[in-house]
């Protein structure tokens, strides 16, 4: 099915293959003029190449804006037998035989060896030229964020001409982000004027800015205008060294967010972890040292899902999602069946036999996978980042990793609350003998409690596959950190599991710039021991009959 | 899990100091008494070519074994005889060793690579232009010697008395007693620490002037420590058989209850801890100058937790058990490291499960006894 489906899609391609070389044989006038003035460039020397730049620009053939941007890519070529100009496609990972696109249609035709095309080379002054004359297309682009890194991208070069255009799309772009980009831009140029006020009138606006470019450039103002400067001026330092001062405190505002936002993607990684643990020290009063390696496990399982499919990425991770769970679930089922079971009520004997277990488990995945660390892809939809604003931009993957870790302690929340097994689950964990004697079978509770909570450590692997090595030390180095989580948020509270880590996290961040990681980890251990002075119990504490087990 | 609670009382309890345990321990104090007889004169007496020589390799393994009895057996104190299991005794082990190896680097003095007469060589490395203030005093062994012990049992006693004041019992303690060993770890392993970051100690010379690397300086050294294992042995034999070992026993298997009772129960666990740390740090002295090398590596989790397997496999609640199994699981290791490299984690890991399951009492627990079950 797949592969008749794969066929037809080339069958298309090869079609309107056909279709556009076909159309670019019937030229109109402006694409013979383009053709003639392209052919210049073979011979062109530098200056005569800005010339022939210049010209094309002026010309209103639809297709100039994609040739430029090739040659400033350095992707245009001709043909060394007929001198036919093409646009490569590609020349990324160096391979023999390039893809070609017409410059006329902008479609694909054919492809051609390396060594019978001659690339038309760019220097850097030519380079700067073209991005601004691209950036100009940009400009009058239907995309507002196209128009935006237009005026960006004409920064590195503000001219007269740049000027003349901005203030001319200043008069007619209605949207607002635009609009600010282009009043930067400007008041950027006004910077270098000789004129106190104007200068002034740029400061204040650029005060509102918060980019590294606009920071940079009031600093050389303010250099330039400080007393003995080479343009001394006392008003116009002031202004802008008040202007940097503004700058650089929204600019720490924002580094500050993006540590709350690294603390509470470490954060959702401890809460993932410490949610499963929660569940089986919490819930059964088992201790699992075992719970590091059913993380890995559900780490291996992302690995093997994506060997299995490897021209599906994107799709695997989310396949492995619930095959981790399956898994790392089975594997637990498997371990309370054939050792916790012997062991309740004796939890320092099963806090051992647990970590014999993970030994073994640690062991087995060097057998078969070797001792080496194995390397899970990002998929592209996970990779990235999201530029909030000049000085913000958050990784994509850290950003799914806390929305999916608040996913699934919504979905144990309704498991534990909505379900019959939740009901099971609290009820034995409430008081045992009296679930029993209202028929509820609570063997296999302890069972389905055990899978449950190591199913989800195994897709707390798959999150942690995103994020760090996957090898057979994976879930050692994590694994103190999540059972001070739940010994901080209380034992057999998900709320606790969820603000304990989170807060971990957080403090973490926190700490690391001024302390390094290692001092940060070693306050937080004397924090909690302090913490555990004041709230033995942790934050949210059990009450009623259970907690008094001991 | 109420019910499962109540069921673990009484899975052990021996009385101490009955019968058997002293016909035992008259069998131990012997065995070592052989140990320290014998190796000595098949190391120094009989010649190497002879097939009863032991080689220097084995003088030292020997040493190794006995430092490790006497960890298993501080471990066993306060889990087999107060029910506190602690995960991060290797902390109190190694710091008693880098007390050692400090001693041990200042007499190195301008032997060193670098030549400095008073910096060891990795603060020269360091670029460090005099010593740190807690490095001094530890040129002369009297200092170093009760530092040995104070290091570790301050530690214990700070730590347990936040730790036993606040009632952390059961597997919490255990969880922040790795974190503590965890974090020494990392502490250890920062340069700025001052404790030679990643490579930590070696390359020790001598100590109180006898050259390290003489089989001479090693059967003495041995010696000691099967001395120091002895002496170890009697004094917690003493304190299980005490009155308040007794209260111990109580502490272990009803704790609420003792409480109840009018004992303090923080004031007997913090003293039976700080007693316990002291032992391992005696040990982890005495098995720095044996095997060479002192490194941040020695405070792993895994050690403390192996530890536990090693009083478990032996026995837990007897004292000799603990060392029996110290030599026993160690003996297995060096062999199976060698022989077969990629079964040694199978093999702990079962042992771990294999033990908890279905020896509960360890190897001791294997032996014919007439009288022991009675309770």
């Amino acid at each position: 099915m797949m592969n008749i489906r794969k066929g037809g899609q080339w069958l298309f391609v090869l079609l309107l293959t056909i279709w556009g070389v076909r159309f670019a044989y019937a030229q109109s006038p402006a694409d013979a003029e383009l053709l003639s003035t392209l052919g210049e460039l073979r011979e062109a020397s530098f200056p005569d190449k800005e010339s022939i730049v210049e010209r094309l620009t002026k010309s209103a053939h639809p297709s100039v804006r994609s040739v430029l941007t090739a040659f400033m890519e350095e992707r245009l070529y001709y043909r060394n037998d007929d001198q036919k100009i093409v646009i490569v496609k590609s020349t990324e990972g160096d391979p023999p035989t390039l893809d070609l696109i017409d410059p006329l249609t902008l479609k694909e035709g054919g492809s051609a060896a390396v060594d019978s095309l001659t690339k038309i080379v760019t220097n850097n002054g030519l380079r700067r030229m073209l991005r601004t004359t691209i950036a100009r297309f940009g400009l009058s682009s239907p995309d507002a964020a196209v128009r935006a890194q237009a005026v960006n991208d004409m920064l590195a070069s503000l001219d007269e001409p740049t000027i003349a255009l901005l203030q001319e799309r200043l008069s007619v772009e209605t949207d607002g982000k635009v609009r600010k980009a282009i009043a930067t831009a400007l008041a950027l140029a006004e910077l270098d004027s000789s004129e106190e006020a104007k200068q002034l009138a740029a400061i204040s606006v650029l005060r509102g800015g918060i980019s590294q470019n606009v920071r940079n450039k009031l600093a050389d103002v303010a250099d330039q205008t400080a007393p003995g400067g080479s343009a001394a001026n006392g008003a116009v330092h002031k202004a802008a060294s008040s202007a940097i001062r503004t700058i650089d405190r929204w600019r720490t505002f924002y580094s500050g967010i993006e540590t709350l936002f690294f603390g509470l993607s470490l954060g959702s990684v401890l809460v993932l972890i410490a949610i499963g643990l929660a569940i089986t020290f919490g819930v059964m009063g088992v201790i699992n040292m075992a719970h590091g390696e059913l993380m890995m496990l559900g780490a291996y399982t992302t690995y093997v899902v994506q060997t299995a499919m490897p021209n599906h990425i994107g799709i695997s991770i989310l396949v492995a999602i619930p095959a981790a769970f399956m898994v790392s679930g089975l594997a637990g089922i498997l371990i309370e069946r054939t050792i916790i079971r012997f062991l309740y009520g004796r939890p320092l004997e099963t806090l051992l036999a647990t970590f014999g277990v993970s030994l073994i488990l640690q062991q087995l995945v060097r057998s078969i996978f070797s001792a080496l660390n194995r390397s899970v892809i990002t998929p592209a939809w996970m990779s990235g980042t999201l530029q909030l604003n000049e000085a913000l931009s958050i990784t994509y993957n850290r950003l799914y990793i806390v929305v999916f870790s608040l996913i699934v302690f919504a979905a144990i929340m309704l498991v534990l609350k909505r379900t019959r097994l939740g009901l099971d689950i609290r009820a034995v964990a409430q008081n045992r003998t009296m679930a029993r004697a209202m028929g509820i079978r609570s063997e296999w509770v302890d069972a389905m409690t055990f899978g449950l909570g190591s199913g989800i450590a195994g897709v707390a692997g798959v999150a942690l596959s995103q994020v760090t090595n996957v090898g057979p030390n994976l879930g050692q180095s994590y694994i103190i950190d999540s059972f001070m989580v739940v010994v901080f948020g209380g034992v057999g509270n998900l709320w606790g599991a969820l603000i304990g880590g989170m807060s971990m996290g957080i403090v973490n961040k926190l700490l690391e710039p001024y302390s390094g990681a290692v001092l940060a980890k070693i306050f937080i251990l004397i924090a909690l021991i302090l913490f555990i002075q004041v709230r033995p119990r942790g934050l949210f504490p059990q009450t009623g009959r259970s907690s008094e087990n001991n | 899990m109420l019910l499962h609670q109540r069921a673990r009382i009484g899975v052990l309890s021996a009385p101490a100091g009955s019968a058997p345990d002293a016909r035992a321990s008259a069998w131990f104090l012997a065995a070592l008494a052989l140990v320290a007889v014998l190796v000595p004169i098949l190391n120094l007496a009989v010649p190497p070519s002879s097939s009863f020589h032991i080689s220097a390799y084995a003088l030292t393994l020997i040493g190794k074994y006995m430092c490790y009895a006497m960890l298993a057996m501080a471990v066993d104190l306060i889990w087999g005889y107060c029910g506190i299991l602690s995960l991060g005794h290797a902390a109190f082990f190694s710091l008693g060793g880098y007390a050692m190896g400090m001693y041990l680097m200042r007499q190195i003095g301008p032997r060193g690579v670098y030549g400095d007469p008073i910096l060891p060589d990795f603060m020269v490395f360091l670029n460090w232009k005099s010593l740190p203030w807690f490095w001094h005093g530890f040129n002369h062994f009297l200092f170093a010697l009760p530092m040995m012990i104070i290091v570790p049992a301050l530690l214990a006693w700070v730590f347990g008395w936040f730790a036993f004041r606040s009632r952390v019992t059961g597997v919490y303690f255990s969880i922040i007693t790795q974190a503590l060993s965890y974090a020494l770890m990392l502490a250890f392993f920062r340069n700025d620490t001052g404790f030679g970051g990643n490579n930590g100690f070696t390359d020790f010379k001598d100590i109180l002037g006898f050259d390290l690397h003489s089989d001479r300086t090693r059967v003495v050294l041995l010696v000691v420590t099967i001395v120091a294992l002895a002496a170890s042995y009697l004094a917690c034999r003493t304190i299980v058989s005490s009155r308040a070992g007794r209260v111990l026993h109580a502490i272990r298997d009803a704790e609420s209850r003792t409480r109840f009772l009018g004992y303090s129960v923080e004031s007997f666990k913090l003293w039976v801890f700080v007693f316990s740390a002291i032992i391992a740090g005696v040990a982890g002295a005495l098995y720095v100058p044996q095997i060479g090398i002192i490194n941040p590596s020695e405070f792993a989790p895994i050690n403390s937790i192996e530890v536990v397997i090693w009083v478990a496999v032996g026995g837990r609640g007897t004292l000799f058990g603990a060392a029996l199994g110290a030599v026993l699981v160690n003996y297995a290791k060096t062999y199976f490291t060698a022989a077969l490299p990629e079964v040694w984690l199978y093999a702990l890991g079962a042992m771990f499960v294999l033990v908890t399951l279905f020896l509960p009492r360890g190897i001791i627990g294997l032996l014919p006894t007439r009288n022991r079950d009675k309770s």
